[in-house]
């Protein structure tokens, strides 16, 4: 096995997960007409974060990297990621007139 | 051993400290990149999200044809141009030059032939009468979040387009080697990941029914 082989774990690797992250888009497509609502979105991201892990994981090759460069990059942009959630509770208030009214 | 003898060998152990995380210096910066630019693109789409919420009149305005198919084949393409730029550095590493070339120079065609289905996409839905101002289905903010997101995400592939080219042709002429390669192999399939969200969100939630 060559180096880059080692790296990446080879062209069939690579096959299988481009293969499955084109049937998740798939999959996007049909859900996008068969559910609706808040059904709707949480699976489409959990799909979409599904094939940004996949690509992540083997496309740039965080497997083999050390798993100090994972832990300096991946939680702390996961973190912040996460943070930008308080946004929604003024986005009620402006359609709603009041944060988190029904 | 004289003072300037200490300082020399001070100098050297700076020059020889060992790379971070293992990997070459400029792959870490192209990480350090990719986690900044992808916060940028969170809170685009953050923004997208919070206007898309406030906004009771949201036009759910992309039909299955043309818009939803053309997305597809787009995915399909930048997908797929991930893939013949890992088969690219993968042949770099290997030391097949010829074959590296080739599949960058692939990689490359894959991200014009996106380029192109998106500006057609764009001036399409320019003709019906999308605007950044205004538009004739409902909240005059569709406009600028659509073209604001989908137009960062092309402005990305478009300058991955110049930095493979560029960086091939170096490798080419033996300036540049594999390591070079790779790092912007990392940048592509960055704005692949970020096409994976955009999709979703931008068109997916808004099919028209």
């Amino acid at each position: 096995m060559n180096p880059a082989e080692k790296q990446s774990g080879g062209l069939v690797t690579y096959l299988v997960i481009y293969a499955f992250i084109l049937a998740i888009a798939g999959l996007q497509v049909v859900l996008a007409y068969s559910a609706s609502g808040l059904q709707q979105f949480v699976v489409m991201m959990f799909f979409a974060v599904l094939q940004a892990a996949l690509a992540v994981t083997f496309f740039m090759h965080m497997r083999t990297e050390r798993r100090s460069l994972f832990l300096m990059l991946i939680p702390a942009v996961i973190f912040v990621l996460l943070m930008m959630n308080m946004i929604w509770s003024d986005s009620f208030r402006i359609s709603r007139g009041a944060p988190f009214t029904h | 051993m004289s003072q300037a003898e200490v300082r020399m060998g001070e100098q050297a152990t700076g020059v020889m400290e060992g790379s971070p995380f293992a990997i070459p210096s400029k792959k870490l910066v192209m990480w350090l990149f990719i986690i900044s630019d992808s916060v940028t693109f969170g809170a685009l789409l953050y923004g997208y999200g919070y206007l898309r919420h406030a906004s009771p009149d949201w036009p759910h305005y992309f039909r299955f044809s043309p818009s939803i198919i053309n997305v597809m084949v787009m995915s399909f393409v930048l997908i797929t141009s991930s893939l013949t730029m890992l088969i690219g550095v993968q042949a770099a590493k290997s030391g097949d030059k010829s074959k590296a070339i080739r599949w960058a120079f692939i990689t490359v065609a894959g991200g014009l032939l996106f380029a192109v289905l998106h500006i057609r996409e764009w001036t399409g839905l320019i003709k019906e009468g999308l605007r950044p101002s205004g538009n004739p289905w409902g909240s005059s903010l569709f406009g600028a979040a659509f073209f604001g997101i989908t137009g960062m995400h092309l402005l990305h592939v478009l300058i991955g387009v110049v930095a493979i080219t560029v960086v091939t042709l170096r490798y080419q002429r033996g300036r540049y080697n594999s390591d070079d390669l790779e790092v912007w192999g990392l940048y592509w399939h960055f704005v692949d990941l970020v096409w994976m969200f955009v999709v979703p969100l931008v068109y997916l939630l808004n099919v028209a029914r």
